[in-house]
């Protein structure tokens, strides 16, 4: 059934929708042309999912829909209507297993091994690690490496970021 | 009176130790805010409209289909623009090069493709975006150039030198004729691809209009100093109309070492609208400015039997703009690192049709010294000689340039350090010697250097009674620790937990500091954060003695040491106070202090100072498909004292991955017949991801260099120089194919 | 991204009737919103079909259908598709990033376009976005271009993994539109650029991709797929190899081998793979296949390299699915 059971919608008129954002419910009239990550950054003030090509190539703006990792830079908010989003500003919220400080262990863990430096792919690296645990699909380091290659980082943390998730993924963070 | 200066004997609990990041907790939890991502009341979007060709003039600009789109402010060009500064010099900044520096929507013409041409203003970036598609404009183009290879006839000598790099020394002895007489002889010609720094974070800058009229604006910069600079030539703006900030910096590189235009337009949409305006480059407009120049390089080396330098010659091209002529130290190094008595070294421009290039991640050593340590590789196996020992063979502990002495250099010990690591002494030096399975095993080796420099730095430190300490000045945390070293030597320094010490960067209010770059800021910003916090120790010290029945009365402050909160004699811990009651018992809520440090002048007539690192490289290339692998590489690193090993590590393996992407990866493609790159995008330009980054490992070699009270020599760009070299002769050793030209693409191992 | 209308569909009815000029379906939107945001795409409805009840992979004779919103990583770890169709499953996680694979679809990754840099730069001349307009890739920067097929119009290649499996499978292709349901085989789904680049396949105007079919042999003994690229991973292919075998002993009964990376579709060549069959699978039967292949190859100004990589990545692709030693798609050491 067509939207609302009306015609298309007119290229002026927001949308309603509704998203829960790291676990709060929000109700939100976008216009259909904003991604999710725009409409995080820009309306909402969630600026902790990075920007960083804004066409899927760098994955700095990774966030999980409903569990999984995906790029918000092409999604539109519009069609994530309903859906459950986590950033990272959420992700200490995540799960029983919370380390001290109030991270998620995989934050602490990138601490721990300085897994980042200048930190602007840092949340969606940290993101794509949960969802890379959540698939579990990847346990070798070199697995981990292949299912973490769509997160650049051009300060080079690369090695540092697989020891801590390699960390988390065997239970000994922190 | 700086030499006297050092870390409470004794008491460096943090600095020299490996910390985690004080910004950590920011970074991971998305806490900590980039340029583009402060608001503001009623904030405008701007998105720029770009050249679309590289030379000619603007004819037309039609911008009324952009301003009919809903939600469109206004379309700002260079016919409808506020009036700035005239004068080209207005505009230029820190780290100008000469020249006249691009002046944004100045005129009708374009010099390069990618050049701002109108800058459309709406309410939210996606209508910015999609309008600014819709602005029509006509050139009248020329034929571009920018062929780097095919303008080499027009290669010069740059009549006006760039400020600090130094030109090529004058050449000693005579290299032709030693070379003719040389009884080995490699001649070869070099080259590497232009780059793009790319860092993660897009520049941006948000313009924040206050209600009082100034400018509050946020920049990614690596010194807001600079960005200060910038707009007060180009606005006329006066010291308190302007207050520049980027306390987070999503990767730099040198990318960020001069305001770049976005800046210029945020302030002219700004003062046009008299509303806050945020401009952030797409990824793509990010090759619409500074890159690293591809070189075509030629290197001479005559050599005895014994492979002893007899000639040697390095003479380099790269391009430039048509209006400035940038230029950095791409031979010199050729002249430092080894004893040579005829010695000529040349460095020449070529004009092209893009936007001037700029300084990126050890600009110049990178390029250089590919060419340097791949012909010294040929040379080693002309001379049937191991790499190291031809190294070891034309080794100098004295700068043949200046004739001086090294402060330290302890790449001796980076080479025997980094070989005992690698296991170089397994390695069976014949190409194609070594295999795994299908494919070919190959072990390089290369030399790398850098200056260890100092430039003028300013800290000011607040030490308050409740016994917290804050440090601050203007300079950046490019994501190399800075944050976290200036807290390390302000909690040393005065005997305080790390969580009490907090550090303030990137804030034109803040004492003043330079651009972080050149690998200088551990060296400068740190030796004067630890003056000023001994200041606050001498200030605090007086005020403990001066208490009533003072256990430090008659005590020198020589004798005392700060640990725990306390002013204690060395060695008698009960013997003290805390530094919150002298602070109260004197009457202080507060103690401050700045202090400047710069380069020790004394110690630089007697010494030059250089990193120096060894970089040993595995790869693994299959024999009938090409594909390589970097398996394994070796970092030692002689940088002097390192403050956190953990960052400083961090720095070395960052700069590595970025050197793998030099060597096999970055390639930023020209159409010559449009002036314009074509991969202006990270799934075409490559950078190293996950997958290409494997075993890397860092040794420190430390060094007792006596520079600066630090003993510091910074870390953030010798991790990169060689490590091109290395993987580039590794590729020879497993494949007996030399390649020398970079990337090191599958095309050319077929 | 230019202004449109948003349409959120319920069924496939629904969906092809909201068709109409301008009017483009999205799924994954992994491309199309990457396309949109350069203006190379500008859409004037978009029709959300992401709720449409396709997300499913069924049996069906003997094969598997694989829903058209069946993402590429439910795809990819479907364990009947580890079992039978292994090569499918490798093409699949051989492409884009994990995140992309979340997203995309399986329909919308055979409609995605290609990655010439020059199609994607409004700033420049192109007949695939602009017909007429010429093409800069022929003489400009092709390194990464066609060597078969191309015309005088185009040389852009097709950038996706997934196809080129599915040629070498012999997939087919169910689609619904306005005149109703038709099934197109797998080579006849995208084109060659000929004089027309602008269209990428042979669907017509408002049919909306439903399935993908996988007919019965899926070659989950002897299969590959190596694909080789730039860097190693989160890269498009230079030139990868889709082989499947099936061996009677070390007689090759069925060979199918398809290439990507080298033209406007996934290629193959079955005079090639007749070649093979009936003769040993060895190193010099896979070079004479190889060889039949890359004698129509049209090399560009900057990508002859890849007439002989595709030579030799033929060999090698042969000899991996005969061997039964597929690429790993985690060890990057080529197998």
């Amino acid at each position: 059934m067509l939207l609302e059971q009306s015609p298309p919608v007119s290229a002026d008129t927001p949308i309603p929708i509704t998203l829960t954002i790291n676990g709060q419910r929000r109700e939100l009239q976008v216009a259909p042309w904003t991604t999710l990550l725009d409409l995080l950054r820009e309306r909402l003030d969630l600026t902790g999912t990075k920007k960083g090509c804004d066409h899927g190539q760098c994955g700095a703006c990774t966030v999980l829909v409903d569990g999984t990792r995906v790029n918000a830079c092409l999604a539109l908010a519009v069609m994530k209507d309903g859906a459950e989003i986590t950033t990272v500003e959420g992700l200490a919220g995540l799960g029983e297993r919370k380390g001290s400080n109030a991270l998620h262990p995989i934050q602490e863990a990138f601490i721990e091994h300085d897994a980042f430096q200048c930190g602007y792919c840092t949340p969606g690296q940290l993101c794509s690690s949960v969802g890379l645990m959540n698939e579990g699909h990847a346990k070798s380091r070199d697995e981990i490496r292949e299912a973490m290659s769509g997160n650049l980082c051009r300060c080079g943390a690369y090695t540092n970021i697989v020891d801590a998730i390699e960390d988390v993924m065997h239970g000994g963070a922190r | 009176m700086t030499k006297q200066i050092s870390p409470a004997a004794g008491l460096d609990r943090h600095v020299g130790s490996a910390r985690s990041r004080v910004d950590g907790p920011a970074k991971v939890t998305g806490l900590a805010k980039y340029a583009g991502e402060f608001a503001a009341p009623d904030l405008v979007h701007g998105y720029i409209v770009t050249s679309t060709i590289a030379r000619g003039r603007i004819t037309a600009i039609d911008s009324s289909a952009a301003e009919a789109v809903p939600g469109v402010i206004k379309v700002l060009t260079h016919e409808n623009r506020e009036k700035t500064a005239e004068k080209a010099k207005a505009y230029a900044d820190m780290v100008a090069p000469p020249g006249t520096p691009l002046r944004p929507l100045h005129d009708a013409n374009v010099l390069f493709s990618g050049q701002p041409v109108a800058l459309v203003l709406a309410e939210d970036f996606e209508t910015a975006r999609h309008a600014a598609a819709l602005v029509r404009v006509r050139y009248a183009a020329e034929a571009p150039e920018t062929d780097l290879a095919a303008l080499l006839p027009k290669a010069y000598d740059p009549p006006v030198k760039r400020d600090g790099i130094k030109p090529p020394p004058k050449a000693w002895g005579d290299a032709d004729t030693a070379f003719g007489a040389a009884p080995i002889r490699v001649e070869r010609e070099y080259r590497i691809a232009d780059e793009h720094h790319n860092p993660m974070e897009p520049h941006a800058s948000t313009v924040v209009v206050e209600p009082d009229g100034t400018y509050t604006v946020y920049d990614k910069i690596q010194g807001v100093a600079n960005s200060l600079m910038y707009l007060q030539g180009a606005f006329g703006l006066k010291d308190d109309e302007v207050r520049v900030l980027n306390p987070y910096f999503g990767g730099g590189f040198g990318g960020g070492l001069r305001p770049q235009f976005q800046l210029f337009l945020a302030m002219l949409a700004a003062r046009d609208l008299k509303r806050s305006v945020r401009v952030t480059l797409a990824r793509d407009q990010m090759w619409s400015f500074t890159y690293r120049p591809g070189y075509i390089q030629t290197v001479t080396l005559g050599a005895d039997e014994g492979g002893a330098l007899q000639a040697l010659k390095h003479h380099v091209v790269h391009g430039t703009s048509r209006y400035e002529d940038y230029q950095e130290n791409g031979v010199n190094w050729s002249g430092v690192l080894y004893g040579c008595d005829n010695v000529t070294l040349s460095y020449n421009l070529v004009q092209r049709d893009t936007a001037t290039p700029g300084d990126m991640r050890a600009p110049g050593a990178v390029s250089g010294m590919f060419g340097l340590e791949s012909a010294m590789d040929e040379l080693a196996y002309a001379t049937g000689q191991d790499p190291i020992a031809l190294r070891l063979v034309n080794y100098t502990d004295r700068d043949p340039v200046e004739d001086k002495p090294f402060g330290s250099k302890a790449l001796k010990a980076c080479f025997a350090q980094g070989a005992e690591r690698f296991g170089w002494s397994r390695r069976d030096p014949k190409p194609r010697s070594m295999r795994d399975g299908r494919e070919l095993v190959g072990w390089g080796v290369a030399t790398g250097i850098w200056e260890a420099l100092m430039m003028p730095s300013s800290v000011r430190a607040v030490l308050t009674s409740d016994g917290k300490l804050e440090l601050g000045n203007s300079t950046g945390d490019l994501g190399t620790g800075t944050y976290t070293i200036l807290t390390q030597i302000g909690a040393d320094a005065l005997g305080l937990p790390m969580e009490d010490v907090t550090t303030k960067l990137g804030d034109t209010k803040l004492a003043e500091a330079p651009v972080a770059g050149g690998s200088w800021t551990a060296a400068s910003s740190g030796t004067a954060a630890m003056k000023a916090c001994r200041n606050i120790a001498s200030q605090v010290f007086v005020l403990a003695r001066g208490m009533e029945n003072s256990p430090l009365a008659n005590v020198d402050f020589e004798r005392v040491v700060f640990t725990g909160g306390r002013i204690a004699v060395a060695g008698e811990p009960e013997r003290g106070v805390s530094i919150t009651e002298a602070m109260r018992a004197g009457g202080f809520d507060r103690i401050e202090a700045t202090e400047k440090a710069g380069p020790d002048t004394d110690f630089a007539k007697q010494y030059e100072c250089y990193t120096h690192s060894a970089i040993f490289a595995e790869v693994k290339v299959d024999e009938e498909l090409g594909q390589v692998r970097v398996t394994r590489v070796v970092s030692a690193i002689a940088a002097g004292k390192i403050l956190n090993p953990k960052t400083a590590r961090s720095q070395i393996v960052g700069a590595t991955v970025m050197g793998i992407g030099s060597a096999l990866h970055e390639e930023s493609m020209l159409d010559h017949r449009l002036g314009r790159y074509m991969n202006r995008n990270f799934g075409e330009y490559h950078v190293p991801a996950h997958a290409d980054i494997h075993d890397l490992d860092v040794i420190f070699v430390e060094e007792e260099d006596k520079a600066n009270p630090l003993g510091v020599k910074g870390v953030g760009e010798i991790g990169i120089v060689g490590t091109a070299a290395a993987i580039a002769n590794a590729v020879f050793h497993a494949t007996g194919k030399r390649v020398r030209e970079l990337p090191i693409t599958v095309d050319k191992l077929l | 991204m230019n202004r449109f209308e948003y349409v959120r569909a319920g069924t496939v009815a629904e969906a092809v009737q909201a068709f109409g000029a301008g009017a483009r379906f999205i799924a994954g939107g992994t491309n199309l919103i990457d396309l949109m945001k350069y203006d190379v795409e500008k859409p004037g409805r978009l029709i959300d079909i992401t709720r449409l009840p396709l997300t499913g992979i069924e049996e069906r004779d003997g094969g598997l259908r694989l829903g058209a919103l069946a993402t590429n990583a439910k795809v990819a770890y479907d364990d009947r598709v580890a079992q039978r169709y292994p090569m499918l499953r490798n093409a699949i996680l051989a492409g884009a990033s994990a995140q992309l694979r979340n997203a995309a679809s399986t329909g919308g990754n055979l409609l995605q376009r290609t990655r010439c840099y020059y199609f994607y730069d409004a700033g420049t001349p192109c007949n695939k976005r602009e017909p007429g307009s010429g093409c800069p890739a022929i003489g400009g920067v092709n390194r990464i271009h066609a060597i078969f097929g191309a015309s005088e119009h185009c040389i852009a290649t097709h950038p996706s993994d997934m196809c080129v499996a599915l040629a070498a499978l012999e997939a087919v292709v169910q689609v619904s539109g306005p005149d109703g349901e038709r099934s197109i085989p797998f080579a006849a789904f995208h084109r060659l650029p000929g004089d027309a680049p602008e269209r990428d396949t042979t669907l017509k105007p408002g049919e909306i991709v439903v399935s993908v079919d996988l007919p019965e042999r899926g070659f989950a003994q002897h299969y590959t797929y190596l694909k080789l690229r730039d860097r190693l991973s989160y890269a498009f292919a230079l030139v990868s190899i889709a082989a499947g075998l099936e061996l009677d002993g070390d007689t090759v009964k069925t060979a199918r081998l398809a290439l990507g990376g080298v033209a406007h579709k996934p290629w193959r060549n079955v005079e090639a793979e007749a070649l093979l069959v009936g003769k040993p699978a060895t190193r010099d039967n896979f070079q004479a296949a190889a060889d039949r292949i890359v004698a129509e190859a049209k090399p560009q100004s900057e990508n002859g390299f890849k007439v002989e990589l595709a030579r030799r990545a033929i060999v090698r692709g042969l000899e991996q699915a005969a061997a039964g030693t597929p690429q790993s798609l985690s060890d990057k050491r080529i197998q």
